[in-house]
């Protein structure tokens, strides 16, 4: 019988158990990886970003707040067109680590 | 041309007016309530933004001003003025007449305790961004013992209404990247998280140490207050903040959590400000007669005022106001 009632999952990001196993081996290939000051300007700039959900700064943040999927699924969205790179003033080669995450 | 500045607080300001007042020609008089010149650099250990031992600053201010009238352990515990200046009384019962009075006494440092929901007082591993700087010059703190994770706390005590403290404390951001730097250094496995809402890196170098502090020690900057603190059964500290950049809560257990307590005004010395008529502003510091040309003067002639006695101030910014403080108490009494 539904009652219209449900348990809701906790939305708190439990960071003792997070598994960082991608972005730290990520960060060992590309340490620039850590500089990143949350701009934006990689998500303003993306192509892909202008229709769908796609965002770098975001995509970092989801792996290192255990978000794995939810990244590798964004990822499919990536055109690989660079222009984030371009932009990026710390100079991170985002297109690389895009790739770098998927091998 | 022999006259007597009375400079009260022998803190960096008033260190630094006595050294250039001096080579003026003046005859500065230091009266400091510690027991000790140097003020709270005294106490720290290293220097953002490259980590300058505070010691050697110290040291050499101190030097500069080893044939200055100074008073330890004394206060001014009375003040009067009339045509031919102002006559200080001290608590050792002295009297100092002097032409010009220089206001340099500083900052207190934010009551923690006051923000109870970080549990400053009642839990162990909670301290202050004080006490770090303590550990880090004497290398012992009971509470530091091998932590693998430790977290920091911007903004305690400033940008607050709640604490009735709205303004930014100035130089906490850059000391907190410093000191996280420097638990990097002494604990390389530990995990260091900070959490600010803005990181205001607004000097020379301060960026670079921002860049470092990611690149090179891997400290992890967290966009989001820390809301509340509690401690679960090992006497570990369960805190919470929003990550602000993903828009999702956090929950994360710490070993230490560091509070960056704010600069607020050294209250020990209304009695006499108010005899001397100088009014506080709306951050509660002493007022200065306006802050683009008039920021060592005061509504009272003779009055004087430099440091972070009139709002929160680094070190290089203290040291530029007590060299323009001297300029400013040279002209007034040559063209008086």
């Amino acid at each position: 019988m539904d009652f219209g009632f449900c348990l809701s999952p906790s939305s708190h990001v439990k960071m003792d158990s997070v598994d960082l196993t991608t972005f730290n081996r990520l960060k060992e290939t590309n340490p620039d990886i850590n500089t990143c000051i949350a701009c934006g300007s990689c998500t303003a700039t993306c192509t892909a970003g202008n229709f769908t959900e796609m965002s770098f700064r975001r995509l970092l943040l989801m792996l290192q707040r255990g978000k794995e999927d939810e990244a590798k699924k964004m990822i499919q969205r990536c055109m690989l067109c660079g222009k984030c790179t371009l932009v990026c003033p710390r100079g991170i080669n985002i297109r690389k680590i895009l790739l770098d995450i998927t091998r | 041309m022999k006259e007597n500045i009375l400079i009260i607080g022998g803190g960096a300001a008033g260190m630094e007016a006595a050294t250039q007042l001096q080579k003026m020609g003046l005859t500065p008089i230091i009266v400091e309530k510690s027991e000790q010149l140097g003020g709270h650099v005294a106490q720290w250990d290293r220097l953002f933004p490259a980590f300058h031992p505070a010691k050697d600053v110290v040291e050499k201010m101190l030097n500069q001003v080893k044939d200055v009238k100074t008073y330890l352990n004394t206060e001014v515990t009375d003040i009067q003025r009339d045509d031919n200046g102002f006559h200080a009384t001290l608590s050792n019962n002295e009297k100092i007449d002097a032409k010009a009075v220089i206001l340099a006494t500083g900052f207190d440092i934010f009551k923690a305790e006051r923000k109870q929901e970080y549990g400053y007082g009642i839990y162990n591993n909670v301290m202050t961004s004080v006490e770090l700087e303590k550990f880090f010059r004497t290398g012992h703190d009971a509470r530091i013992n091998n932590p693998k994770k430790i977290g920091f706390v911007h903004c305690v005590g400033a940008r607050d209404v709640k604490v009735c403290n709205t303004y930014c404390s100035k130089v906490c951001c850059t000391t907190a990247l410093k000191q996280a730097c420097e638990i990097k250094e002494v604990f390389p496995d530990a995990e260091v998280y900070t959490f600010y809402m803005d990181l205001r890196m607004f000097g020379p170098g301060y960026e670079d140490l921002y860049l470092k502090t990611q690149k090179d020690f891997d400290v992890k900057c967290v966009r989001g207050r820390v809301c509340e603190v509690s401690e679960d059964m090992d006497g570990k500290l369960v805190i919470k903040a929003e990550d602000t950049l993903f828009g999702k809560p956090l929950k994360m257990t710490l070993d230490v959590l560091v509070l960056m307590c704010a600069m607020e005004k050294n209250k020990s010395i209304d009695a006499i400000q108010q005899k001397l008529g100088v009014a506080n502003n709306t951050d509660g510091f002493m007022q200065n007669q306006d802050m683009y040309l008039g920021m060592n003067t005061t509504a009272q002639d003779g009055v004087f005022v430099a440091g972070a006695c009139t709002a929160p101030k680094s070190l290089p910014d203290t040291i530029g106001e007590a060299r323009s403080v001297a300029t400013q108490v040279f002209n007034y009494i040559n063209n008086k």
